[in-house]
């Protein structure tokens, strides 16, 4: 629950970050940590006693597109960092997602709150998540204490990956107060294919064949009726899209392969350049469930088995990631659907309605538990933030 | 280098310790005698030698856990060991130490091509995953010059990388699950065959941990559909700086290539005398660029990457013609090391990572320093993403040569770490870089890090003389210090 009368500190150094984290863990006091604050709703938290947002820690620190480098701090919004990175024709390939309208909140999300989640979007097939572009970071730990892992450049293998284990940490180990980030050169042109009227079974089908070819597909998506129906592509049936980018001789190229090896698919329609950019945005942001009162689920499964999860469960679905993304609204019982995703060697995590986590047991929830307590012995980052239950 | 000073009772109990190992793997997965154990005295940085008390080979996970357990109850240290290629002495064994082998773990378990990946046993080598999708058009992308030797379990541990890596990533943007064995004996899997972790993202913690954490068992790898073409480029520059300037200008032209490899002259004349692989013996600075896709992006780009060249005064500039002709022109790069071990009796690789910008002066302090050290330095160079590998020529036989080497390879990566680079980027810490971990990370940096392996290891028996310069108690690094007394920044708001 967001209680909006604790106190919001705006820190615009690690030092003064280290000094409040220290002395909240001396007084045994809690902290909610925030960017821009816009997926504050996911997930519960116990109760905090002042909340920090990074929102001032927001100067660009270095830029060097020819060493696909970008170091910020983590406040930076994602609007200037697109824009930063677009002018020199660049891009962060994971393709972040800003969820603001799905989960009704307000304000602009920031690279360090993207990172803290690990969020990816449709480009995430072929170019990886968020945690693969994350190269480096200064934070403070919740002992108080200012640390740094990995680096400016973007190989390395010294010491441990601990910004593997900060992306999707939610908050709870550290606060980032710089990171490092990979970028790359944005794509010339970009072509979407577009398929009608498959059900999930033949969507998954084609999806499969597209991914398995040479074509270098970035975005594989299927939409039910309901999804397609909006602009720009007004259709009032189910639809499948594929997205094919780089140069523009490769894409018309890719183009003609990937029709050929789609032909008993029926009818191929496609998308360019605004049109498309404009309809991955869409299945980004999941536009087609913003709104919508009831539960919301992400089920992060095997491609080739995505469709059938949501089969499993009535509700509505549309599926990202070749499958490997299902977004789910249902009413049915969240350990179900917890249930269901597992047993597809998958696993959901709801953005409403239930709770956001599942519960961990076991060895594997143990070392989760010791993990947390090697940066945050005394619990006073995001308390409860990353706690399932049922 | 020294390792930590062994402990004489481990050593005296070698033979109970043996027969509790040969109570968990009966038959010949034990090995004591000390001619069984010469192989496994050093991995693939051969300066160092150690033998260790046994080598255990299991074949199940079951029998690695309870092999971890035993020692684990017992105070037993274990290094875990693929197969030994490692460049960083990660497989170094301890004196007072059982070395875990994981050759017999050499099965790949389920192709899956719906989902686009593989199920192996981490003793399958890094080209068997490779061989055993690529009838069916796939292959597994990252590409160490070991990898017909080196195990999918080591590239794990190491997070290796390869000449393909600018394009396809490391081992880390490779993987999707595995199962794990902590030094408790506990199996705990991490990930599976979705994208996404739940919870904290423990798989990606694993890679490239050097077999501190724990002992990998299986391994979900991301196999890819082959581009349709590959074709290579070779360049020859008269000057290293055209070369240097030639990487920026195709990564600034939104080019990136699958493999952008850069060799010195010194390697270059190696490498051909080695293979035969028609590489300009006089040009200061060689060019290797792939460009992999559909035919037509390859045509383009190739005629893209030519012009830029030119203009940075490319005096030699050969396209592969076929297949056979690309392999060729790989051939010499992929045998840099083993060719430069023709031309002297012993060789250190080095591993630094550097802005590129700094190239030019990087290389130009290296020179300086081969002859301040009076000892020959042939550069090989991942240049698309500054991975520098410069091989130290010296002769062990030679007293004092070692010495001279390390120090030399040690002026070297604080070069790096100082012009904003990194120790390493691919090869790992181990025990080579060990001591230089200071340069880039401070007493707290360190501490946090080491309170990562406490998480996983509280008794820090596995692997341990490894990656830290010291390695603290676990229960001293836990403490938790509450500074009292004066108050920073009197003028921040409070509670």
């Amino acid at each position: 629950m967001i209680d909006t009368a604790v106190r919001v500190l705006k820190p615009t150094t690690p030092e003064e970050v280290q000094v409040l984290v220290a002395e909240a863990g001396a007084a045994a006091r809690h902290i909610e940590v925030v960017g821009g604050g816009t997926k504050r709703g996911v997930g519960e938290m116990d109760p905090v006693d002042l909340v920090l947002s990074t929102q001032r820690l927001d100067r660009i620190v270095d830029y060097a597109p020819e060493e696909l480098v970008l170091t910020v701090q983590p406040g930076v919004r994602m609007v200037d960092v697109e824009k930063l990175v677009a002018a020199r024709g660049q891009m962060l390939a994971f393709e972040p997602p800003r969820w603001t309208r799905l989960v009704g909140s307000r304000g602009e999300p920031t690279l360090g709150g993207v990172l803290a989640a690990n969020l990816s979007g449709p480009r995430r097939i072929r170019a990886g998540a968020a945690r693969d572009h994350f190269l480096g970071f200064e934070a403070v730990s919740g002992r108080g204490e200012i640390f740094k892992a990995g680096g400016k450049v973007v190989k390395n293998v010294t010491g441990y990956d601990l910004m593997k284990l900060m992306a999707g940490s939610w908050g709870t180990l550290a606060i980032l107060t710089e990171v490092t980030v990979k970028v790359l050169p944005a794509p010339r042109a970009e072509t979407t294919l577009l398929l009608f009227g498959l059900p999930d079974v033949r969507a998954a089908e084609a999806m499969t064949i597209a991914m398995n070819g040479p074509w270098e597909v970035s975005a594989a998506a299927h939409l039910p009726t309901f999804a397609a129906r909006a602009r720009p592509l007004k259709a009032e049936m189910p639809t499948t899209a594929l997205r094919l980018e780089g140069f523009e001789a490769s894409v018309a190229a890719r183009v003609d392969g990937l029709l050929a090896a789609l032909r008993g698919y029926g009818r191929i329609d496609a998308l360019d350049g605004e049109h498309s950019r404009q309809f991955w945005s869409q299945v980004r942001e999941v536009e087609a469930f913003a709104g919508d009162p009831r539960p919301l689920w992400r089920l992060s499964l095997p491609p080739a088995t995505g469709w059938r999860g949501p089969h499993g469960l009535p509700g509505d679905a549309l599926y990202d990631w070749a499958g490997g993304l299902a977004w789910l609204l249902t009413e049915e019982p969240p350990e179900k659907v917890r249930a269901v995703t597992a047993g597809l060697g998958g696993h959901a995590l709801c953005l409403r309605g239930a709770p956001a986590f599942a519960a961990r047991a076991g060895a594997l929830g143990a070392l989760h538990d010791r993990v947390k307590a090697a940066f945050d012995p005394l619990g006073v980052l995001n308390p409860g933030r990353l706690e399932g239950a049922g | 280098m020294r390792m930590p000073a062994p402990d004489p009772s481990l050593v005296a109990r070698k033979g109970e310790i043996v027969r509790a190992l040969q109570k968990i793997v009966p038959g010949e997965g034990v090995v004591s005698e000390a001619a069984g154990l010469v192989p496994f005295e050093s991995d693939g940085l051969s300066a160092y030698r150690q033998t260790p008390i046994a080598v255990v080979l299991p074949e199940t996970t079951r029998q690695v856990s309870e092999i971890l357990a035993w020692c684990h109850a017992n105070g037993v240290k274990v290094v875990p060991r693929g197969a030994g290629t490692s460049l960083s002495g990660g497989a170094l064994p301890l004196a007072d130490g059982v070395v875990l082998g994981l050759s017999k773990f050499n099965r790949v378990l389920e192709v899956d091509y719906a989902n686009r990946c593989a199920v192996v046993q981490p003793g399958v080598t890094n080209l068997g995953v490779t061989g055993a999708v690529e009838a069916q058009g796939f292959y597994y992308a990252p590409d160490p010059s070991s990898q017909i030797a080196c195990t999918i379990g080591g590239n794990v541990a190491e997070n290796s990388g390869g000449v393909h890596c600018l394009k396809y990533g490391l081992t880390t943007n490779n993987l999707l699950g595995c199962e794990l064995v902590l030094m408790t004996g506990e199996v705990v899997r991490l990930g599976g065959k979705a994208m996404d972790a739940e919870g904290y993202d423990l798989l990606g913690l694993v890679t490239g941990s050097e077999g501190l954490l724990g002992v990998v068992t299986e391994v979900t790898v991301r196999v890819l559909p082959r581009p349709e073409t590959a074709k290579a480029l070779l360049l020859g520059f008269p000057t290293v700086e055209g070369a240097a300037a030639t990487v920026g200008d195709i990564i600034a032209a939104g080019v990136i290539p699958a493999g952008l490899e850069m060799m010195d002259n010194p390697a270059i004349r190696a490498a051909e005398a080695f293979v035969g692989a028609g590489y300009p013996v006089d040009a200061a600075a060689l060019l290797i660029v792939e460009l992999d896709g559909p035919a037509a992006e390859c045509v383009e780009l190739v005629g893209h990457v030519r012009m830029l060249a030119a203009e940075r005064g490319a005096d030699f500039v050969k396209t592969s013609e076929n297949e056979s002709e690309r392999l060729a022109f790989w051939a010499g790069r992929k045998a840099a090391f083993p060719a430069v071990g023709r031309i002297a009796p012993d060789y250190f690789c080095m591993d630094g990572t550097i802005p590129r910008r700094a190239l030019p002066q990087v290389l130009g302090r290296i020179t300086e320093l081969s002859a301040e050290y009076g000892l020959g330095v042939a550069n090989v160079f991942h240049a698309g993403d500054g991975n520098l590998h410069p091989l130290i020529l010296y002769d062990a036989d030679i007293p004092g040569d070692l010495e001279k080497a390390e120090a030399f390879g040690a002026d070297i990566l604080k070069l790096c770490v100082a012009v904003g680079g990194v120790l390493t980027g691919e090869h790992g810490v181990g025990v080579e870089k060990r001591d230089l971990m200071g340069e880039m990370f401070d007493e707290t940096d360190l501490a946090c890090q080491q309170r990562v392996k406490c998480a996983f290891d509280p008794s820090l028996l596995l692997n341990p003389g490894k990656v830290f310069p010291t390695l603290h108690r676990c229960a001293e690094l836990g403490r938790v210090h509450v500074h009292k007394g004066k108050v920073a920044f009197p003028e921040l708001p409070r509670f």
